[in-house]
């Protein structure tokens, strides 16, 4: 007989900066690589998505007027205590079937992939803003701005690497996310979600749900107040695309698609960071 | 039926089950109303509306918007009710009722030195009268809650009966601010004198104090409204005001009514909702159910 019985972690949500169960009060099981069932999942419902976008709009604004080199900063701390919580994480990829040394090389992955947006914090609109040349008395400048609040998949394999490399290029331009993690391993999702609690992230920033994308795709797409969504699934099929662009176009949401196969191979892209960016143009009248 | 003196022993404290009132609340916010019932409550709620604007930086400009609010709340779908009303200070009373002129929404006037009341009664019955004759339909007054505090039961029933006769033909709508009276029994008393004194409408709150309008005072009112019809056969209104912000409250209240009172309370003439970012959200849950698609504040007029 064992001498005690192992304590099992609950799975939430993160929304708002706190972790709900979903309002539906379903869950889902999560296989490990032997078929064997290794946890319970919240499977979210609609409204859990509602609500996740009331969360993210109202701390959209909060954290696009925080100082870019600020946002840099909070980045960069989520690394921090992402490097000090490592063996938890490579524990947690494991059940998976994943190889020590690869869960190993997927975390540290993590952690530099975060480090290296987080230098990018204060950099991209230099980079990628302009002054213009205009033929009249004014200086005309063009400046990157955030689109907004961002629904996200995050892409199935890679269920950290991926999850982090798709939230991050989102929240270092001043959006705020909300992010449906591996639907088949959302676990350490759930734990990166602690890191960020405990790193300095405002509630509502980024935000994580579990369930089905099947469930979800049409509301994550067609709401109305999200300005954005993003997923990297490397195949789409022809009419999930369409029924994808349609529900955009009610309020001509921006798509980005950014398909990756392996995200271990997937190099780190200043250009993402972009497609979540709005340029604003402005003409100030100069003097003679 | 407005009386000068009262017969009534104020002193005489009805008991109020604090944890009873609580529970029943929770009992019936849990009740779910979905599909065609909803559109129809979120309809409902809309039409009982008092479109509240009463800032101290209020301009001509700004209740002009709202009095267009007020007559399209959706310019995408003009067949939507109206709000009941609008509620402004007393020196926007012409201006918004020159634009409301032949709508059929009411203007509405606070007044007796809103919010704090703390103004002599010559000042009050003053400015009560001066509303009326600018063209006000409604007067929301306040109670003096000083003097109920103290005890003085019988200078607020006075005060009522007082300025319910400067109001005229106009309704009366008395303000208790119950986020000031500081117990579920002031608030049945408080009520219990507004109605006897005259009142058309008993109010919770100004909005300037927190907690503002609850599910649990509300409960505390409508009973008090209950006992009060079954006594003397009239039907006074409620208006819960203050905090509202959201259409799954504003149907918890349809509810409370419903359940307490009886469908004949459920229209604008005996309930209304003191609130003015409660219509849009309003306005979202009703695409929303239309739609099928869920909303954002950006494709809905600022009020």
């Amino acid at each position: 007989m064992a001498d005690r019985i192992n304590v099992l972690k609950t799975y939430k949500t993160y929304v708002g900066g706190k972790f709900p169960r979903t309002e539906s009060g379903r869950h889902y099981k999560v296989y490990g690589k032997d078929e064997e069932v290794i946890a319970n999942a919240c499977q979210c419902s609609r409204k859990d998505f509602r609500d996740a976008v009331v969360a993210a709009r109202g701390a959209q604004n909060g954290w696009n007027s925080r100082s870019a080199y600020n946002r840099g900063q909070i980045l960069y701390r989520i690394a921090e205590m992402l490097e000090g919580r490592k063996t938890q994480f490579v524990e947690e990829l494991k059940p998976l079937g994943i190889h020590h040394r690869t869960a190993q090389k997927e975390v540290e992955t993590t952690i530099d992939t975060l480090i290296y947006y987080a230098g990018w914090a204060d950099k991209y609109q230099q980079v990628f803003g302009s002054i213009n040349p205009v033929a009249s008395n004014h200086f005309n400048f063009s400046i990157p701005e955030p689109t907004g609040v961002v629904s996200a998949f995050a892409p199935e394999e890679s269920p950290l690497l991926g999850l982090v490399s798709v939230i991050t290029p989102i929240i270092v331009g001043g959006n705020s996310c909300i992010i449906l993690a591996s639907q088949r391993y959302p676990l350490p999702a759930i734990s990166f979600a602690e890191v960020l609690h405990s790193s300095d992230v405002p509630g509502g920033v980024v935000n994580i749900l579990t369930g089905f994308k099947e469930e979800l795709v049409d509301h994550m797409t067609s709401h109305m107040d999200v300005n954005a969504f993003f997923f990297t699934d490397p195949k789409v099929n022809k009419e999930y695309r369409k029924q994808i662009d349609e529900n955009a176009a009610l309020n001509v949401k921006r798509i980005v698609h950014h398909p990756v196969n392996d995200w271990s191979q997937h190099q780190e892209d200043p250009y993402l960071v972009t497609k979540f960016q709005e340029i604003k143009t402005t003409w100030h009248p100069v003097g003679f | 039926m407005s009386a000068t003196t009262s017969t009534y022993d104020w002193n005489k404290t009805i008991p109020i089950d604090q944890v009873g009132v609580e529970q029943r609340v929770d009992r019936l916010n849990s009740r779910s109303i979905k599909k065609d019932s909803k559109i129809q409550a979120l309809k409902l709620a809309l039409s009982m509306i008092d479109l509240t604007t009463l800032e101290g930086m209020d301009t001509e400009g700004k209740v002009i918007q709202l009095c267009q609010k007020a007559l399209r709340p959706h310019i995408e779908q003009p067949d939507l009710p109206k709000v009941a009303a609008i509620c402004v200070y007393p020196n926007m009373v012409s201006v918004a009722k020159k634009e409301l002129q032949g709508s059929g929404i009411n203007v509405a006037s606070v007044a007796t030195a809103f919010p704090s009341g703390m103004a002599t009664r010559k000042i009050k019955i003053e400015e009560t009268r001066q509303v009326v004759a600018d063209g006000a339909d409604e007067v929301d007054m306040v109670i003096s809650r000083g003097a109920f505090l103290k005890g003085e039961y019988e200078y607020v029933f006075d005060e009522i009966s007082a300025v319910k006769e400067a109001c005229g033909s106009a309704h009366l709508k008395v303000i208790l601010e119950t986020g000031e009276l500081q117990t579920y029994e002031n608030v049945r008393k408080a009520s219990d004198i507004a109605m006897h004194a005259g009142a058309d409408f008993i109010k919770t709150s100004t909005g300037k104090i927190s907690p503002a309008a609850t599910q649990p005072v509300t409960l505390v009112m409508l009973e008090a409204i209950r006992d009060y019809f079954y006594k003397t056969d009239r039907m006074v209104g409620m208006k819960p005001a203050g905090g509202i912000r959201k259409a799954k409250q504003a149907i918890q209240y349809l509810v409370l009514v419903k359940e307490t009172l009886g469908a004949a309370w459920l229209t604008p003439d005996y309930f209304r909702f003191g609130a003015s970012s409660l219509t849009n959200d309003l306005l979202m849950q009703i695409i929303k159910q239309q739609s099928g698609v869920y909303q954002g504040p950006d494709y809905f007029s600022k009020d």
